[in-house]
């Protein structure tokens, strides 16, 4: 797609993990204002998190092993903590930053053909901000009386007057979503300034689009949560009724602007997974994407649409019938242009030239796992049958299939597709695949069952069960450890990669966006020549030249 | 134990869309694999470039968009149907606290366990005395959530009799017990209703009255059923097990060391003052190791808090 007359020069460039600056060690790193370096940076400190989430998920489903408790591992007050901390850990440290935070960070100014992000040092700050809100989410373990327990939704009245350090949890949080908000802001600004000659908006590759859209909603729906956090804030310590009826307040208004922010925010979780597919599926069928255009309004509309649909998750609570009737009707008209999204990668493989390679796995994986997700929310638009199905395991299978098996297996693809470009190392392709395949199975076999638990009536954050959902509790715990066995075969393959791995080419998939173009690791200013951009993304040469195997 | 009067409108709308689900992801999938299978570079070397069809995108942004319509209008109907209580329903309301559930009836009657009669419309009133909670009914495919100071309402009729056990749970996270909020489920025939209606509103009508001149004092009596009806037995055992509130075994005259709203703590002897102020503000001197549990002050009247108290010197 574009000029490749640059790349000759570029060999002489030390990489980007080569430059020295004027800060050595450790220094050179959380100090650097090189999105790629921060891009790393947020990997490798969301794996350490990711690893975490997964530990406590772990145990939670051990827990559940136990149908008497009298003999099990943990008291109710400790499960309850558990899950609290698994929630706020995967949401706002894993997936909420996920995909953009790292991928993004990396990959956005490459495929632009950009030197950097429009705000380096703001960019730095998001990572610091992102860190110190971390920190501070773990410090308000060790205080109080006791381990946060009110889950990640915080609901009010409880969370107002549970005696666990619930304010500094919140706070942490408050500071996490400033760093979502900077990250919005500076990728926006970059597409919309920093875009290479000839690349108009519509030669932009989609997994930028995916970006753009994502940023407008960071930027616009992550204050609400800052000044809900801060009303919560606000009534514990000052005591003053905002959400807690026993001062006065509305405990459905908490909802309400917790929900305002949180559904979009499933949507800053998804809308970059999906365009991390939008770059696999092409690269690996070797032919152009089908319905650009279709994915790139699809992509704006689910933005749009997704951002008025937060009453869904209020269906019980009483609201008025107007508004379960909009919203329900809202929720099915984001479910359409997740449809053509969805049939137009699966158009995409026809007639290609189809290479299996780990990344395409993934990827496949992400839309039937995906699409499980996004039937199954469907089902909970429905206004009678969400009555049914709310808060039971229903739901927590809907949300880990759309956001696990979406949006995280879509951040797995994009580490397995852009890990020669980001480390300049292969990895072991068998061992890839077989960590996917026990990953898929691990995953089915934990959540699917809990599709038919959630039917039979089991609620959710529930530490004990009944005796009737026992053998159920059982096979997903099984299903657990299948998975997590999945999770480590991957993240040894990748890091023996760094140490083992063979050397990687410039573009071991023949990949046609700009970041292939760059020879080697790319240097710190990425292009040695702004590249020119004379063609649309993904128009592929007809002889498939690729190097790899 | 039946499915009540929603379950089968439930179970159809959401089959109807499962199937709809199941043959569409089976089109994908299948799709997908023989994509992948027929178009593999070994036997496909050419890429096609094809960017696009606007008859095929016309097609599944058209064809999506009927049936999610016509879902939520199946949704919609069988959700009217679940908001409009019928006039002539039987009235029953539900407290919910933590960490129980309790029944009251309009002419008195308390009660850990849902009494109805058979294939007659109940209208739930949901109360909470504290945090958010919500009453579900799997089996019949219905919920709601009770919440402090709004009036919410639902309604069902159960459609085959017996002693239903833990048919009713909470669904909304509301602390340490939230798990074992279940509560039992009793249908009974109109006739055996009645009786029962009758009958037990007597006895608590009788129980309610103060005693006779010449008759011997009542208080007491009511004691350890109120300590159930009023939820205290969720947080509270009587034979010194540990659970999320001390135990209340031996507890009249007992030294303890409590703390104090500004954390101070000092050594005090169990009395009557003492038990009292517990009950209607339990913050104010709480048992050293407890805290920071969390104890709300359920409503009483003056004759059963002096019935709980009297109760409690027993133990």
């Amino acid at each position: 797609m574009a000029s490749h007359a640059m790349t000759g020069a570029s060999h002489r460039e030390p990489n980007y993990l080569e430059y020295k600056g004027k800060h050595t060690g450790i220094l050179a790193w959380i100090l650097s204002t090189d999105h790629k370096r921060i891009g790393i940076m947020y990997l490798v400190v969301l794996t350490a998190f990711f690893l975490l989430g997964v530990t406590l998920g772990f145990f939670m489903r051990l827990e559940q092993l136990y149908l008497d408790k009298s003999v099990s591992l943990m008291t109710a007050a400790t499960y309850n903590a558990i899950f609290t901390l698994h929630g706020v850990t995967m949401i706002f440290l894993v997936v909420v930053p996920g995909i953009p935070a790292t991928l993004g960070n990396f990959m956005l100014p490459l495929m632009l053909g950009a030197k950097d992000v429009s705000f380096p040092r703001l960019n730095l700050l998001s990572w610091w901000l992102y860190v110190v809100g971390a920190l501070i989410i773990f410090a308000s373990l060790f205080s109080g009386g006791g381990l946060p327990d009110a889950g990640w939704t915080f609901y009010a009245p409880y969370s107002v007057r549970t005696a666990t350090n619930i304010p500094l949890a919140v706070f942490g949080v408050f500071i996490l979503g400033f760093s979502s908000i900077l990250t919005g802001l500076n990728f926006v600004t970059t597409m919309h300034r920093m875009r290479a000659p000839g690349m108009s908006w519509f030669r932009m590759p989609l997994f930028c689009w995916s970006l753009y859209a994502t940023g407008w909603i960071q930027v616009l729906a992550t204050p609400i949560l800052g000044i809900t956090m801060l009303l919560v804030f606000a009534e514990r310590l000052l005591n003053i009724g905002i959400f807690d009826p026993s001062l006065g307040g509305d405990p459905i208004l908490y909802q309400h602007l917790f929900w305002i922010y949180s559904h979009p925010a499933v949507y800053i979780m998804i809308l970059p997974g999906m365009g991390v597919i939008s770059e696999i599926l092409p690269t690996f069928s070797r032919r152009t994407i089908f319905g650009y255009k279709a994915i790139t309004y699809s992509t704006l509309a689910i933005a749009l649409a997704g951002s008025l649909v937060w009453g869904h998750h209020m269906f019980t609570t009483g609201q008025s019938w107007y508004a379960n009737f909009v919203f329900s009707l809202l929720t099915f008209l984001v479910g359409i242009p997740t449809a053509i999204k969805v049939f137009n990668w699966v158009a995409t493989l026809y007639k290609g030239s189809i290479r299996i390679e780990a990344p395409l796995l993934y990827a496949v994986g992400f839309i039937f796992l995906f699409s499980i997700g996004g039937f199954t929310g469907i089902m909970l638009g429905i206004l009678n049958v969400d009555i049914h199905l709310h808060d039971t395991y229903f739901v927590v299978a809907h949300f880990h299939y759309v956001v696990f098996g979406g949006t995280m297996m879509a951040l797995f693809a994009g580490i397995h597709y852009w890990w020669p470009k980001m480390t300049g190392k292969m990895y072991n392709k068998k061992w890839a695949i077989s960590g996917w395949a026990v990953m898929f199975i691990g995953f089915n076999l934990l959540y699917f069952t809990m599709f038919i638990m959630g039917y039979e009536g089991m609620p959710r954050r529930y530490y004990g069960h009944l005796e009737q959902f026992h053998q159920a509790h059982r096979i997903a715990t099984y299903g657990s450890w299948v998975l997590i066995t999945g999770i480590l075969m991957m993240v040894a393959t990748l890091i023996s990669s760094l140490r083992n791995g063979e050397p990687a080419a410039d573009n071991p998939w023949g990949g046609s966006t700009l970041e292939w173009s760059i020879a080697g690791l790319p240097p710190l200013l990425n292009f040695d020549e702004i590249p020119e951009v004379t063609e649309d993304p993904y128009t592929y040469n007809p002889e498939p030249e690729v190097a790899h195997e | 134990m039946g499915a009540g009067n929603f379950a089968t409108q439930v179970d159809n709308t959401f089959l109807i869309v499962l199937a709809i689900s199941v043959i569409t992801l089976i089109g994908i999938t299948i799709a997908m694999i023989w994509f992948m299978y027929r178009y593999h570079h070994t036997r496909h070397e050419q890429a096609k470039d094809i960017h696009g069809h606007l008859g095929l995108e016309v097609a599944w942004t058209v064809i999506p968009t009927i049936l999610v319509l016509s879902m939520f209008y199946f949704g919609m109907e069988g959700y009217s149907e679940m908001r409009t209580i019928p006039e002539d329903a039987f009235e029953i309301q539900a407290t919910g606290r933590m960490w129980s559930w309790v029944f009251e009836y309009e002419n008195g009657i308390q009660d850990t366990a849902l009494r109805v009669p058979l294939n007659r419309p109940i209208h739930m009133k949901l109360v909470s005395n504290d945090v958010i909670h919500s009453l579900y009914i799997p089996a019949f495919r219905i919920k709601k959530d009770v919440v402090p100071n709004v009036d919410n309402r639902m309604w069902f009729a159960a459609d085959e009799p017996g002693y239903f056990k833990d048919a009713i749970a909470c669904a909304e996270y509301c602390g340490d017990s939230h798990w074992n909020m279940y509560a039992d489920l009793d249908v009974l025939p109109q006739a055996e209703f009645d009786a029962w209606y009758k009958s037990k509103g007597e006895e608590f009508a009788a129980l309610a009255q103060p005693a006779a001149p010449g008759e011997a004092s009542k208080v007491g009596l009511r004691g350890p059923m109120l300590f159930t009806l009023k939820g205290c037995n969720a947080c509270h055992s009587v034979d010194g097990s540990p659970l999320v509130g001390p135990t209340l075994k031996g507890i009249f005259g007992k030294e303890e060391e409590v703390v104090l709203a500004d954390g101070s703590s000092k050594m005090i002897t169990v009395d009557e003052e003492y038990l009292i102020r517990s009950i209607k503000e339990p913050d104010a001197e709480k048992v050293k190791g407890f805290e920071n549990s969390i104890m709300v002050a359920q409503p009483l009247t003056e004759t059963e808090l002096a019935e709980i108290v009297a109760y409690l010197k027993t133990l």
